[in-house]
């Protein structure tokens, strides 16, 4: 295992400074009072992704989204306009779900032209607009203007749909991005061939995300699913990042990937061999429709550059991989030891069988490593929470756990000082 | 075979046909965890060879436009995929360390 030129400081964490090197506290994932504040100060004020347009593809569709971390569920919809919007999922009339089927705490999706309460038929344009009050007559002075759906900010980067719960967002999405995020610039609409994972696991959704976004653990955990892992010479080197990048609340880590072609066969799983695929993907190039690197990507600009994992903070990641698909991870907070875990894999649509097996097992492995995290990290959730340990220690290669540790204080330092300041 | 379920030239594969040949993610999830090892270790063992010559019969047709029996076959593929980690890696049906969490799959291409 190559060892990466690290920055002139000597590491990565002490070329940002600000980061520190001292041990952490991970108080703010076992403590239900800070998770109470992470959703005011966290979730209540960033911009969340919600979902891709290609989920609402037609005038008319649309999806719900659960967000228990806000207690609200929100409708995205794409109107006659072809605007996309979204809205509080409440009736305006006695504050029933507005949208749902069977059950209404399960999320659901469709096609329509509006929207009716199943409570007292209320209906409201695709707009917001109420539209229909059932015996309006009977009603005192009501005026429907006044009675639309309550509306939340909503704009696309990317394809990628992003909402914001506060009544006025401190910063536009672009400008809450920042550059590193906004110079990316990828062809995510042409793969549309998508599997949707999702879990429902008892661990703070920061120790759950830190897994993600650290490499360190991988020839240790899944070192036994990974036989080039499980060399003594992977084991005793260790994992070494090609890059690491930290811009404002956001972060990105690159890798060389793992190129599973150039490996010897007793590197290698039999099966992947056979289907040219494996975690790190698909092995042959995909045609994603624009010619050479895209924009944005490999921002520390290394050879042997095999994927970008970008962190968006709070809790959306995109891992772009050299040979031409992607996936993203989102974590929802549903309590302050238990989140909802959603992995999407997104590739350009086979072609043929072929193809399709290499997609089918790249995506077959990544819930072989992900139920290996799941595991664990319910396992570390239980360490931290018996409070034997208080501070802990991070090395190099977990510079972005250290970041997201530090950004998620900052900005609940923020919102307390403001509050304190009213 | 008036009752065949593979392509012709893949008959000898149909004992397996009828337990393997499954739709979606979670039907193929839930037969590795009801089987034994002895029963995914035999349903590799003959499939495995015959993997790259399955994958070049299927290269012939559409995707998304198989023919019934064709589809079957990619089917036991996925299969193969599926039961490919109990025999290659774990020795054992269950991922282990995972204890009781879950991690579905709620959306996935068809075929």
């Amino acid at each position: 295992m190559k060892r990466y030129p690290k920055p002139p400081e000597g590491s990565w964490t002490e070329h940002y400074p600000e980061l520190g090197t001292g041990p952490v506290s991970y108080e703010s994932s076992i403590s239900p009072e800070f998770y109470e504040l992470e959703r005011e100060a966290i979730f209540k004020r960033a911009w969340l992704n919600v979902g891709r347009v290609e989920q609402v593809r037609r005038k008319g569709s649309y999806f719900t989204k659960e967000l228990a971390v806000a207690r609200t569920s929100l409708i995205v919809v794409r109107g006659m306009d072809d605007r996309i919007r979204a809205f509080h999922n409440t009736c305006r009339h006695r504050g029933n779900k507005l949208v749902w089927s069977d059950d209404p705490r399960v999320e659901t999706s469709g096609t329509c032209r509006y929207f009716s309460c199943k409570y007292h038929g209320w209906k409201y344009d695709l707009d917001g607009r109420c539209s229909h009050v059932h015996q309006e007559g009977e009603f005192f002075g009501i005026d429907k203007a006044n009675y639309g759906l309550v509306s939340v900010h909503c704009e696309v980067w990317q394809g990628f749909i992003f909402v914001n719960l506060a009544e006025k967002p401190s910063q536009t999405l672009t400008e809450f991005l920042g550059p590193m995020l906004t110079a990316i610039d990828y062809p995510f609409q042409n793969m549309t061939e998508r599997f949707y994972y999702r879990g429902d696991i008892r661990s703070n959704w920061k120790v759950f995300l830190d897994a993600f976004q650290e490499f360190y653990h991988a020839p240790i955990l899944h070192g036994r699913q990974n036989p080039m892992m499980s060399k003594p010479e992977y084991q005793q080197a260790g994992f070494s990042a090609l890059h690491f990048q930290i811009d404002g609340p956001h972060r990105v880590g690159s890798t060389s990937g793992g190129a599973g072609w150039l490996l010897p066969p007793d590197c290698i799983n039999p099966i992947e061999g056979v289907m040219r695929s494996g975690l790190f993907g698909p092995w042959d190039t995909a045609d994603i429709g624009t010619e050479g690197l895209s924009p944005g990507l490999n921002p520390g600009k290394k050879k042997g550059w095999g994927l970008d994992s970008f962190q968006i903070f709070p809790n959306f990641a995109f891992i772009i991989w050299e040979k031409g698909w992607y996936l993203t991870y989102h974590y929802w907070p549903t309590a302050h030891n238990r989140l909802v875990f959603e992995a999407n894999l997104y590739f350009v649509p086979a072609r043929n069988a072929r193809e399709r097996l290499a997609h089918e097992l790249a995506a077959t492995t990544i819930k072989e490593y992900a139920l290996q995290d799941c595991g664990t990290l319910e396992a570390t959730q239980m360490g931290l929470e018996s409070r034997a340990i208080s501070s802990f220690p991070l090395g190099d290669q977990e510079i972005l756990c250290r970041h997201l540790n530090k950004v998620v204080t900052d900005w609940v330092d923020d919102y307390q000082r403001s509050r304190a300041e009213v | 075979m008036a009752d065949a379920l593979l392509p012709p030239q893949f008959s000898d594969l149909e004992p397996y046909a009828k337990m393997w040949c499954l739709a979606t993610e979670a039907e193929r999830y839930a037969k590795r965890l009801a089987s034994t090892m002895n029963e995914m270790q035999a349903f590799y063992d003959a499939l495995f060879p015959r993997a790259e010559e399955a994958i070049a019969y299927l290269e012939k047709f559409p995707l998304y436009d198989l023919p019934d029996d064709a589809r079957r076959l990619l089917e036991l593929l996925y299969s193969l995929i599926m039961v490919s980690f109990p025999v290659e890696i774990w020795r054992q049906p269950y991922i282990p360390d995972t204890g009781t969490s879950s991690f579905e799959l709620k959306d996935e291409p068809v075929p």
